[in-house]
């Protein structure tokens, strides 16, 4: 495949998993705040500080005010992340490599772009309900998700893809977890108070895994849902599970079916990969959740950069030659 | 619908004859539009619409943050072509494109028709298009055109003129494909009853014919576009998404050892068959536009070691200028020996003194064309001009005589369109696409584009104009 096609591929499933990663927290913001005492104001800030671009929306706007949170997440196209930039960028890279998608595909990716459009201009953040519109949101790149599992073939794009999704969705797995961080209750004692179980819980239906959650752990806990989210061996949105399958399909393009790693990515991730597959809840919390999370984010930028150098900066047959460790996407 | 009042008598009319009545190719279409309602007929052209947009089938330059993608408007009305009538033009394609292969073969070689004087010498050495890097050189299986999208009028008198021989890398193919898909969805049972030759299998063709050009087994082919800003993007990668092969960029190939490869995830994977949709000029920078970001250092040169086949050839221009269009009738007879099936407009060179004289003379009842410019850049309609003008012209052609040629205004004929104020008559051209490979095979149908404001002559997508669905049927 080539390397520039392997590129846009691989940053169309980041932009993809990252729309609708912001779909979601927004979506759980907005349940949350319904189920605050009326007397707390809305808490919108920790969900910007929680994308990283807190400094961004600052310049921009002065207050966190809930019209204008949702307005620079989701339609902002002065924001690099919201979900109108990410869809555009995913179209973007769609349409550049559109010879390599199915007909379907690509009609749903312009559709979704569309969607987004179409949201614009109806002034959706501005609703006094705007939920139906990130659900519809979600609900078209799950098709897409779909229709991708059931009709592409298992060859290098589909694990280029692949790779680009389980990455982003590790990152924002871990930027879900860090809102919670950023939350504040009105006082010390309120940890593990009603209030706090109510954000947790809400946390965990961001990422459809209250139920599951439940059925594995029972009781809502905080540092059962942080080991669910980060280290669970079969959730398919926690952190670990993202980077075992992100692990595999790296093996899967290169072709290695021995036990040890290959290239420079390959190694870095499998060292990720054992280190939270070896690590217990209490090793989490005696670094803080917030420092761990944080060092979790650098660490899968620097696989991102690793594939890079590996997959899409191939000048001959021998050796690869990285003219610049920094991304051309981000 | 009601077709009552449809004006059919001032230009060759597509569907009617002057006295209003049906022709026979017709027929079914006219039963059926005649009715559907109204209301049906605008439904059909809203989802055809909608389709379009969905599929992304657009052009013009596209801004990342602003959306600018324009849409080529199809008009659900086809245009038919008898079969009888196709066998004509298909006939008179394959003798045109034939000759000019052998011209460009000829020119860039042994030179006879210039030495023969049927051609002047001068026009074609001298021309910017003529590329002194391809002179001694054959291509692979000695072709030069494969794909051609030649542009012809029907005139007042019911006959078809070429206007345009298009030998470089011509466009809209995709659009013939596409149109096809959406209007056969709006008119599912007519498909069925009228019998119109089928054009979904072009880009099988095309593959076979690319292929052809390499002695591998299985050669490895890709389309080479310059990028997603390019104005045909939308058919690069349709067509390379058709054919299932690359599509490549400059940047995604290189050249070693007069070889060119593709730069891909496992390294370097060599390249046999290019279909480059850049200009001859942007093709390599070492031999020819050094400013060139869009193509590939080297390529000529692995073309030239025989390496890499390229389509079209590097080199065709200098047969489609605008004063060598003049000569193509003597070129067909020169190397065939046979009149031409196809006619010519009449064109008057500027640079033979008795032309010339006519020209200055007449300038008010002429169109005048640069040579050596492309799309309505530098030109004259006499008719619609002032005075001024004319004398401006006439100075311009006295001072340059070589550079300019003139024609008589064509009239161009109607077809039946869709428009706001009910069924009415617009002017269209006709593209059919030939292709060059093993033999020459003209695809059955065309890209017919339509001037969408009434009375307007301009058929180009950039100023107005449309596209409808050309049927060629099978009896």
């Amino acid at each position: 495949m080539l390397s520039r096609v392997a590129s846009h591929i691989y940053w169309l499933g980041r932009y993809l998993e990252r729309a609708e990663n912001y779909a979601r927290f927004i979506d759980v913001n907005f349940n949350l705040m319904q189920d605050l005492p009326t007397d707390m104001k809305e808490q919108w800030a920790p969900l910007v500080a929680a994308t990283g671009d807190f400094e961004l929306y600052r310049k921009k706007y002065p207050g966190f005010e809930r019209h204008q949170v949702m307005y620079f997440l989701a339609l902002d196209s002065d924001n690099p992340n919201s979900m109108l930039c990410s869809v555009t960028n995913a179209r973007e890279n769609a349409r550049i490599i559109r010879e390599n998608l199915s007909k379907e595909t690509w009609e749903k990716v312009n559709e979704l772009y569309y969607m987004l459009k179409e949201g614009l201009e109806r002034k959706v953040w501005k609703k006094e309900d705007p939920r139906q519109f990130f659900e519809t949101v979600k609900n078209q790149i799950l098709l897409i998700y779909g229709l991708a599992d059931a009709t592409v073939a298992r060859t290098e794009g589909w694990h280029f893809r692949q790779l680009g999704q389980l990455l982003e969705r590790a990152d924002k797995t871990s930027r879900i977890l860090d809102v919670k961080y950023h939350i504040l209750l009105p006082t010390t004692h309120e940890v593990g108070s009603p209030l706090d179980f109510l954000h947790w819980m809400a946390l965990l239906k961001s990422v459809t895994g209250l139920n599951t959650y439940r059925r594995l752990y029972g009781n809502i806990d905080p540092s059962g849902v942080v080991e669910f989210l980060v280290l669970n061996k079969y959730f398919p949105r926690s952190i670990f599970y993202c980077l075992k399958e992100a692990e595999r399909c790296l093996r899967c393009i290169s072709e290695n079916t021995s036990d040890g790693f290959r290239n420079s990515v390959e190694k870095a991730i499998g060292e990720m990969r054992s280190r939270l597959e070896y690590s217990e809840i209490d090793d989490i919390i005696a670094v803080g959740l917030h420092e761990y999370l944080d060092n979790i984010q650098l660490k899968i930028n620097h696989i991102s950069d690793l594939i890079d150098i590996n997959y899409f900066r191939a000048k001959d047959n021998f050796v690869y030659q990285p003219e610049s460790q920094s991304q051309s996407q981000s | 619908m009601n077709t009552e009042g449809y004006s059919c008598n001032e230009h060759f009319d597509e569907m009617f004859t002057p006295d209003g009545q049906v022709r026979g190719h017709y027929d079914e279409f006219y039963n059926y539009l005649s009715k559907a309602s109204a209301k049906k007929m605008t439904q059909l052209q809203f989802s055809a619409n909608k389709t379009q947009k969905a599929m992304g089938m657009t052009f013009n330059v596209y801004h990342d943050n602003q959306g600018l993608e324009k849409i080529l408007h199809l008009d659900i009305i086809p245009r038919i072509i008898a079969n009888a009538e196709w066998r004509k033009l298909e006939a008179g394609l394959k003798q045109r494109i034939y000759a000019l292969n052998l011209f460009l073969q000829d020119i860039y070689n042994d030179q006879k028709i210039l030495k023969d004087g049927i051609v002047p010498a001068d026009l074609i050495l001298g021309s910017k298009d003529y590329l002194k890097p391809c002179v001694g050189l054959t291509p692979p299986k000695g072709i030069w055109c494969h794909i051609t999208g030649t542009d012809l009028v029907r005139n007042k008198d019911g006959e078809y003129y070429i206007l345009e021989d298009n030998l470089r890398c011509p466009s809209g193919v995709s659009y013939m494909l596409e149109s096809r898909e959406i209007i056969k969805r709006a008119y599912p049972q007519l498909f069925n009853d009228e019998g119109v030759m089928p054009v979904s299998d072009y880009p099988t063709k095309l593959l076979k014919m690319l292929q052809f050009l390499s002695n591998k087994a299985k050669p490895v082919v890709g389309v080479l576009t310059p990028g997603i800003y390019n104005s045909a993007y939308f058919e690069h990668s349709y067509l390379a998404l058709q054919m299932g092969v690359e599509l490549v960029n400059g940047v995604d190939l290189i050249v070693q050892n007069n070889k060119a490869y593709m730069l891909t995830t496992k390294g370097l994977q060599q390249i046999d068959v290019i279909y480059r949709r850049i200009d001859d000029s942007f093709l390599d920078p070492l031999t020819f536009n050094p400013e060139s970001m869009l193509g590939v250092k080297g390529i000529f040169d692995a073309y030239k070691a025989g390496n890499v086949a390229l389509a079209n050839a590097p080199g065709t221009g200098v047969a489609d200028d605008k004063a060598v269009y003049a000569y193509v009738p003597r070129i067909i007879k020169y190397y065939l020996g046979e009149e031409p099936i196809l006619h010519n407009v009449p064109t008057y060179l500027c640079r033979e003194e008795e032309d010339r004289k006519y020209v200055l003379d007449h300038i008010d009842e002429l169109v005048v064309k640069e040579t050596n410019a492309a799309g309505g850049y530098g030109m004259l309609i006499g008719p619609k001009s002032t005075k001024e003008e004319h004398e401006r012209f006439k100075f311009l052609i006295k001072n340059n005589p070589d550079n300019y040629i003139a024609q008589p205004t064509l009239s161009l004929s109607t077809v039946p369109c869709l428009t706001d104020e009910g069924i009415a008559g617009r002017h269209v051209d006709l593209r059919p696409y030939i292709l060059y490979g093993k033999d020459i095979e003209v695809i059955p149908g065309a890209l017919t584009r339509v001037a969408l404001k009434k009375g307007s002559l301009v058929v180009n997508s950039s100023q107005g104009g449309g596209s409808k669905d050309t049927w060629v049927l099978y009896n």
